[in-house]
């Protein structure tokens, strides 16, 4: 896994993974903050349902897409983290907003 | 002039990407007075050589390196120039309107055009493609996304650290994370044994170069940031939903690791989908085993207007990539009209001099660190597209039931179809389709690429600036 | 000098020079397929796949609808699916103007004996495409019509061609081709091929061939762009077109959606190049965004365009040549030659082995085209 450098300082903006509160490091990318908390894997593939997790992090490999309030399939490493970002780990192909229909 | 709100709508040069090649074009053009912007999709400059220069927490200079902080004087030379920088821009697509180009170029969400006389390409290399068995779980990176953390989030590996692959960039990272006072569990080094054997040949050039006191001091720092095995024929990464061991065979010899977190890296090579998309001829370089482009001594492409630089156009390193894009710039003003051949000469002298002094020794290093043949033509169910999950053994069919080459097992299979464009899968499709026919990937040829450069929102799309129908002479775009 | 003979040389290996040679093959006779690029490179391979005969032109529904009964059959012709799902077309009326035009068509075919074209209402419209906008006011739907893979269609009827004994040569461009005797001689990059008919198939090139034998056709060579997405979770089943502005638009098996519609690339026919017109593909994109609101997040992950052949009349040529003897033609079908190309070939290969056609192709000829001083007459 990782872990932080003193150097880097403290994490201080309020946000939520999957709809649990946590702080990330300002300036941080969005898939760096979920591979500092812990998390190896950010998706679930549309074609096989395998994990994954950011691969390059430097915006090529597509595989670091999560769902950023409410958008899917944002490159979690192209993003800035912001206080009350709600980060979701995105499971497949993302649902359809049924009153998008309207 | 920097971080520009509004874009004007027509300039006379664009450079795509702020790495070395980049911000050194765009410096070295504004200089001469060219109407100049540049564009690059990260949020601050540097590319990936120099990422994170302005935003990273680790200001000890001993930490990252004398190299990396040459970075923040580029930047201060960029942000000080005449020229207009947008950052978080990306340039999607380019249409030739008479004599010049149209750009399509999205931030925040939105598409604007902007006409330009000429273009600079300097978006720079990417990761090898290092397909191993289980090299898409979770926890499997490379060893550049390592360096990212490093630099940009003050990250480094913890328990359970192992370092995979060959090439300088290896010797670079670890010697950062002894800097940082970090070791890892192991580094396999996959360079054959014997492969100083081929490389000697070239060891003069090596020798004189900068690389060789540069390469020792680096590999006797890295040393300290783990225990190195050498001569490792072959890799597995395994584990459930995210990686738990590597399996390596060395000497005859096959040994498991437990490990968290698996970091490969087998070199660079250019990103070539602008250039290809654009409609630049590249060819095959069996040295470093991948598609370059065709460029002349300035840069200048096969497609005219274009002009390339740095990594892009050919690995060679930061230093040279900066030399290439002054050299670019005088190309670009030179086909603008702002100075005659001759004077481009004259001015482009000793940039010419620092490139070629920068690119003594690479080929030492492309022959030493070429990879082996089982790390870059994989077998079996070993994922190849990871996009599409592809996997050897089904390129292999479509090849069998007729497919000739790269482009019609994409119609196939899918294969190369997914967000990443074919980067991660181009070059091991060609190799493999190449060997299955007993020909060369020179041959075989590469995906075709074609805009939009990476995927973008239908929103974007549609928000593309309705013009009244302009005049748009129809060019052929060379492919 | 290689001097191949069959009883047919095909000019072309897209799916309509495919399917000339596996019903030749059918009938008892040989043939050689001459492809300048490999099988399937251009229009076949790069479709939007649409199996359609909705908005046909009225010349073509007796050949449209027979073709669809193959498509429903198609594993027994080429021992593939092809990936052929038929889950209706539906042409959407925007406007009142639209509503129109769709009433009209409606009643018009009726007239005819034709009922595979049923105007729906609002409430069945939103049944069967939950996410089309509310603001549209009905349709018209083909129920049988469908959807397959282009390149895998092309593929299928080469391979199953070939089983029958056909043979395909391809990177081989026929440079000329003149009658020698009482067969024809072509002149190709590889070499001569002797056969007692032809048939040109030659797409956005077939003018060439038609110039050769001296019956010149005003063929335009077209680009037609199309885009794709990522893969997005299933919403549509059925196919969706345009009537008042142009759009075809379906969502794959794997979840991707196909935006087509016809808007066009530039293009250049000799170097084989087109380029995207993205101003056209935003004016796509915005009437996808009108007609399909949950499509405002999709991700476009590629565009394309193929090289196809358009006549002024938005119709094939089909038939005998009408200035020698034992050659026809089968081209110019206008982008929307897919569906029809099972027929066609059955067709031609009538034409050739027994001289006639069940089928009536008189709006078809090639004689359309000529002007009695034998110029080209625009219509």
């Amino acid at each position: 896994m990782f872990q932080r450098l003193s150097e880097a300082g403290p994490p201080t903006l309020p946000l939520t993974i999957d709809g649990n509160a946590a702080l990330a490091r300002p300036g941080d990318s969005v898939a760096a903050t979920l591979i500092g908390a812990g998390h190896a894997d950010c998706r679930t593939t549309p074609v096989s349902g395998s994990a994954r997790g950011p691969y390059c992090l430097m915006g090529v490999c597509f595989d670091c897409l999560v769902e950023i309030d409410g958008r899917p399939n944002q490159q979690g490493c192209m993003i800035e983290v912001q206080a009350g970002m709600q980060i979701v780990r995105q499971q497949g192909s993302r649902p359809v907003d049924a009153e998008a229909t309207r | 002039m920097n971080a520009v709100d509004a874009l004007k709508a027509s300039y006379e040069l664009a450079v795509i990407g702020a790495g070395p090649a980049g911000m050194a074009a765009a410096v070295a053009a504004a200089q001469r007075g060219v109407a100049t912007i540049l564009f690059d999709e990260q949020a601050s400059p540097g590319g990936q050589m120099y990422r994170g220069v302005t935003t990273t927490p680790l200001r000890r200079r001993e930490l990252l390196g004398d190299d990396y902080w040459r970075g923040q004087g580029l930047v201060d030379a960029l942000l000080g120039c005449a020229a207009d920088y947008v950052p978080r821009s990306m340039v999607w697509a380019v249409t030739r309107i008479g004599d010049g180009f149209e750009l399509a170029v999205s931030r925040d969400g939105v598409a604007h055009l902007v006409r330009v006389a000429h273009l600079i390409v300097a978006t720079g290399a990417q990761e090898r493609p290092f397909p191993i068995p289980g090299w898409t779980l979770p926890g499997v990176m490379t060893v550049g996304a390592a360096q990212i953390l490093l630099k940009t989030a003050g990250l480094v590996p913890g328990d359970g650290t192992v370092v995979a692959g060959s090439g300088p960039l290896l010797a670079l990272v670890l010697a950062q994370f002894a800097a940082a006072g970090v070791s890892v569990n192991a580094v396999l080094d996959t360079t054959p044994r014997d492969r100083w054997r081929a490389a000697w040949r070239d060891i003069i050039g090596f020798a004189a170069s900068p690389y060789l006191a540069k390469g020792v001091a680096l590999l006797r720092r890295a040393r300290t940031a783990g225990r190195i095995v050498r001569g490792v024929e072959s890799l597995e990464a395994i584990g459930g939903h995210r990686i738990e061991r590597v399996r390596y065979r060395t000497g005859g010899q096959t040994i498991e690791l437990a490990c968290t977190s698996l970091l490969l890296h087998q070199g660079v090579v250019p990103n070539i989908n602008f250039a290809n998309a654009i409609g630049c001829e590249q060819r095959w370089d069996d040295i470093q085993a991948c598609f370059v482009p065709v460029v002349d001594a300035w840069g200048a492409s096969s497609v005219p207007g274009v002009t390339l630089a740095g990594d892009g156009a050919g690995i060679a390193g930061a230093r040279a990539a900066e030399a290439h894009g002054r050299i670019a710039a005088l190309n670009a003003a030179c086909a603008i009209g702002r100075i005659d051949p001759a004077q481009r000469d004259a001015a482009g002298a000793a940039a010419q001099a620092d490139r070629a002094r920068w690119l003594r020794g690479r080929r030492f290093l492309d022959v030493m660190y070429r990879p082996a043949p089982q790390y870059r033509i994989p077998v079996g169910d070993t994922v190849v597209c990871r996009c599409e999950e592809v996997t050897a053994r089904q390129v292999l069919e479509s090849v069998r039931l007729g497919c000739t080459g790269p482009n019609q097992m994409k119609s196939f299979l899918r294969c190369g179809m997914g967000p990443c464009q074919g980067r991660f899968c181009g070059l091991t499709v060609s190799e493999l389709i190449a060997k299955e026919r007993g020909s060369t990937p020179a041959e075989i040829g590469h995906y075709r690429l074609r805009f939009p450069i990476k995927p973008i929102t239908l929103g974007e799309l549609a928000s593309l600036p309705q013009t009244e129908a302009s005049e748009q002479a129809v060019v052929r775009l060379p492919k | 000098m290689t001097v191949l003979t069959a009883d047919v040389a095909i000019i072309g290996g897209g799916l309509h020079g495919c399917s000339t040679a596996l019903h030749l093959a059918r009938a008892g006779a040989t043939a050689i397929v001459i492809e300048k690029n490999h099988v399937g490179r251009h229009a076949s391979g790069v479709n939007a796949g649409g199996v359609r005969t909705l908005a046909r032109d009225e010349a073509e529904i007796p050949l449209a609808l027979e073709s669809l009964e193959m498509w429903h059959r198609i594993e027994d012709l080429v021992d593939d699916d092809c990936g052929f799902e038929a889950h209706g077309q539906v042409r959407v009326a925007e406007t009142e103007q639209d509503m129109t035009t769709l009433r009209t068509r409606e009643a018009r075919l009726q007239s005819l004996g034709y009922t595979h074209e049923r105007w729906i209402d609002p409430p069945e419209l939103f049944e069967r495409i939950p996410a089309l906008a509310r603001y549209c006011l009905g349709g018209l739907i083909a129920e049988r019509d469908g959807a397959a893979l282009p390149y895998r269609t092309t593929a299928a009827f080469r391979r199953k061609a070939e089983a029958l004994g056909q043979r395909f040569i391809e990177g081989t461009r026929v440079l000329a081709v003149a009658q020698q005797g009482q067969d024809w001689r072509l002149e190709t990059s590889v070499g001569k091929i002797s056969a007692g008919s032809v048939v040109n198939c030659a797409g956005a090139w077939a003018d060439r061939i038609c110039a050769q034998v001296g019956e010149p056709v005003p063929l335009e060579a077209i680009a037609p762009m199309m885009m794709v997405t990522l893969r997005m979770p299933r919403f549509l089943s059925p196919v969706v077109i345009g009537t008042g502005r142009p759009l075809s638009f379906k969502q794959t098996t794997e979840g991707t959606v196909l935006i087509g519609g016809g808007r066009r690339a530039r293009t250049d026919r000799d170097a084989e190049t087109t380029e995207l017109d993205f101003q056209e593909l935003g004016a796509s994109a915005r009437m996808v965004r009108d007609l399909f609101p949950v499509m405002r997040g999709a991700v476009v992950n590629r565009g394309w365009a193929g090289i196809e052949a358009r006549m002024p009349d938005d119709i094939p040529v089909i038939g005998p040549s009408l200035r020698a003897p034992r050659l026809f033609h089968q081209f110019g079908f206008s982008a929307h030659g897919f569906e029809l190309a099972p027929v066609v070939g059955h067709v031609i290969a009538d034409l050739v082995t027994r001289g006639a056609s069940d089928s009536a192709l008189e709006k078809f000829s090639i004689g359309r085209f000529a002007s009695p001083t034998g110029s080209v007459r625009r219509l």
